[in-house]
């Protein structure tokens, strides 16, 4: 027998201490002068690294990506980029300066037209486009980030971390770095003698930096009440009393748009008038929104779990500790890794809206020159095969979905959606722009956010469709077209498989529902203006300067 | 700016009050007026708007309309800048009842 090939079982630890000793040999110690950082970064840095830029739709480690983007493209070239959010101009500035050309993430929100565009040149290359979970799951499995560069709010002398409210995507992150040879560089806001609290340990971390200001911040879950409009009162009359009252929805998360702020700001009225006031919506994993604050001070919500925090909240959020989830030292911690966990297994309802809708129920965000991604929604949006706990909710969707006999619930998936967008634009469409744009991306799948078979419920104007009671794909095909509206999809209806499902109580609209659309007015709503949830707060919200108008 | 007119056959209207207005012309919404014409059966609609080319889409909303309400012998004005299918809808039963005295 030959003896097995000789091989190093330590190269990543081998190439740490050498990015290591390169940093040292410059006269780096652990805290980073500001204006020396593009030199560590090209020491520590090497040419086709997979690198992890912290940056969610809310905190973004944005100095360190401008640092990066600095760097010479000679020093540090085809780097392969792993993030949860393609948001900054320097995000693709990456890309388009020659430092990076290979990318995987879950969101591009603002930059979505230019990341088309570099991927029709050719000039980035898209492993895949994932949902958060998905993203943090292949950290610890193949796309393990060889550097870190992660947001902080502060550091201490010994390099501990405290994250504050915006803990986020760091834990995540770091872990799989630290633990697997790589190097995880922070910028922080502010070196503190004594942190608050400590949220990374210093041995998790490499260097630090101090910013030239603090990190930025998007206001991205603050819904002005004073931009609903009385169609989304509308849904969300129909929403709360036929699908939350309906199966008694306890446990759930919220989509980010304006139609599930409405249904926030009907809890302490419409939903509390109806008794429902500790039936629904006691537990969530939800942003802290602020227009949960009138059903949070009216007594509707026990618990909140966060993915991250929103600017303006943490004083509300510190003085509502048996609501949040907060430290010791009073400040919240959030956790995108376990608040999406929290929304994939122990959530009895996902709510949120779309952009498009084809004839199976499949939903998209994409549309043409524009590549946006999923963020949380599709494992917030999808019935998980794994939970086994029961719920009175799950149980009875699963037993609409599977028969008396079940032996598994469901979960309920409803999206909400006005038949027309701005513009006129119709959500629901024969077939979604997503194909087209798979082909011009030349990706192995349409970038399809929620699958149709994922979807229990759609909520219109026109009323709600119960996908779960439909029995076979042309039922589900005229569910949806009966409740599409004046949309072309809604008028090439089958009037009397729709009156039909109509009788069988798939489709409901609001006079079924004993709801008079012309009581949808914007009266109902508990708060009509930023101020106003300023006052449900007793003063302790902060809006934002762009939310302040008084 | 477009200019549409219709006509529908339509349910005498139970009772005619004063005319009636709802909404405002602003982005997104729309503005009606319903007053009392001369033909009981039918229900006359002008429409100005400043989205151009959806003629068809206004005719099935408002065909829907006059289907499903008791709405002859009415005028409806509107001034439209750009409301969608479901905020028409939601004006045009808010406006039917403001006519018809008000009630909720």
């Amino acid at each position: 027998m030959n003896a097995p090939l000789a091989r190093q079982w330590d190269s990543l630890r081998q190439s740490r201490g050498r990015r290591l000793e390169r940093a040292a040999s410059l006269g780096f110690g652990r805290e980073i002068p500001v204006d020396r950082i593009i030199d560590l970064l090209e020491a520590v840095i090497q040419p086709g690294d997979r690198v992890c830029l912290e940056g969610n739709n809310q905190k973004q480690a944005d100095f360190l990506a401008e640092s990066l983007a600095d760097c010479s493209p000679e020093r540090i070239n085809h780097l392969s980029m792993v993030q949860s959010v393609l948001a900054l101009p320097s995000h693709v500035d990456l890309f388009e300066r020659g430092l990076a050309n290979r990318l995987d993430f879950s969101f591009s929100g603002p930059q979505g037209a230019r990341l088309a565009k570099l991927v029709q040149e050719q000039r980035i290359e898209i492993g895949a486009i994932h949902t958060y979970l998905e993203l943090f799951g292949r950290y610890f499995m193949d796309l393990t980030p060889n550097v870190a560069l992660i947001a902080a709010q502060a550091a201490d002398a010994a390099g501990n971390l405290y994250l504050g409210p915006n803990t986020e995507d760091t834990p995540a992150i770091v872990e799989a770095t630290a633990f697997k040879g790589g190097i995880v560089i922070a910028q922080v806001n502010e070196r503190l003698d004594k942190l608050p609290r400590v949220d990374v340990p210093a041995d998790w971390v490499d260097f630090t930096v101090l910013a030239p200001k603090p990190n930025y911040i998007e206001p991205l879950f603050t819904r002005d009440p004073a931009q609903i409009t009385e169609v989304q009162v509308l849904m969300a009359m129909m929403a709360i009393k036929g699908i939350y009252a309906e199966y008694g929805v306890t446990r759930l998360n919220h989509g980010i748009g304006f139609d599930t702020a409405a249904i926030e700001l009907l809890l302490p009225t419409y939903a509390a008038d109806l008794g429902l006031k500790g039936k629904i919506c006691t537990h969530w994993a939800l942003n802290p929104h602020p227009t949960l604050i009138p059903a949070i001070e009216s007594g509707f919500v026990e618990s909140v779990h966060c993915f991250g925090s929103e600017v303006g909240m943490d004083a509300y959020i510190s003085a509502r500790s048996d609501v949040f989830f907060t430290g010791a030292d009073g400040s919240m911690r959030s956790n995108r890794a376990f608040s999406q966990t929290a929304g994939l297994y122990a959530c009895d309802m996902f709510i949120g809206s779309t952009l498009q809708m084809d004839l199976a129920g499949n939903s998209s965000t994409a549309t043409l020159g524009r590549i946006t991604g999923f963020g949380g929604a599709p494992n917030m949006g999808s019935d998980p095969h794994g939970r086994r706990h029961a719920s009175p909710a799950w149980l009875k969707a699963g037993r609409e979905a599977y028969g008396a006999n079940a032996i598994r619930g469901r979960k309920l998936v409803v999206q909400m959606v006005e038949t027309f967008r701005e513009h006129m634009a119709p959500v629901f469409v024969e077939e979604l722009d997503a194909w087209k744009l798979q082909k011009s991306m030349g990706a192995e799948l349409p970038p399809i956010m929620i699958y149709g078979d994922d979807v229990s419920h759609i909520v219109t104007e026109e009323g709600i469709a119960n996908l779960l009671l439909c029995r076979s794909p042309e039922e589900r095909e005229q569910a949806i077209r009966g409740v599409a509206g004046f949309t072309p999809v809604g008028r090439a209806r089958d009037p009397r498989a729709v009156e039909n499902l109509r009788d069988r109580g798939i489709i409901r609209r609001a006079e079924d529902l004993g709801i008079d659309p012309r009581q949808a007015t914007r009266d109902l709503l508990a708060a009509r203006s930023v101020k106003d949830l300023v006052r449900w707060s007793g003063g302790l919200y902060a809006p934002p300067s762009r939310f302040r108008n008084w | 700016m477009e200019t549409l007119n219709f006509c529908f056959d339509s349910a005498p209207v139970l009772k005619g009050a004063s005319p009636a207005l709802c909404g405002v012309v602003g982005s997104g919404n729309l503005e009606i007026l319903i007053k009392t014409g001369i033909e009981p059966a039918a229900c006359r609609v002008c429409i100005k708007t400043s989205a151009r080319g959806f003629g068809e889409t206004w005719q099935a909303v408002l065909g829907s309309f006059a289907a499903s309400h008791a709405a002859g012998g009415t005028v409806i004005a509107i001034n439209d800048m750009g409301a969608t299918p479901a905020v028409v809808t939601l004006r045009l039963a808010q406006a039917l009842a403001e006519y018809q005295g008000g009630g909720q």
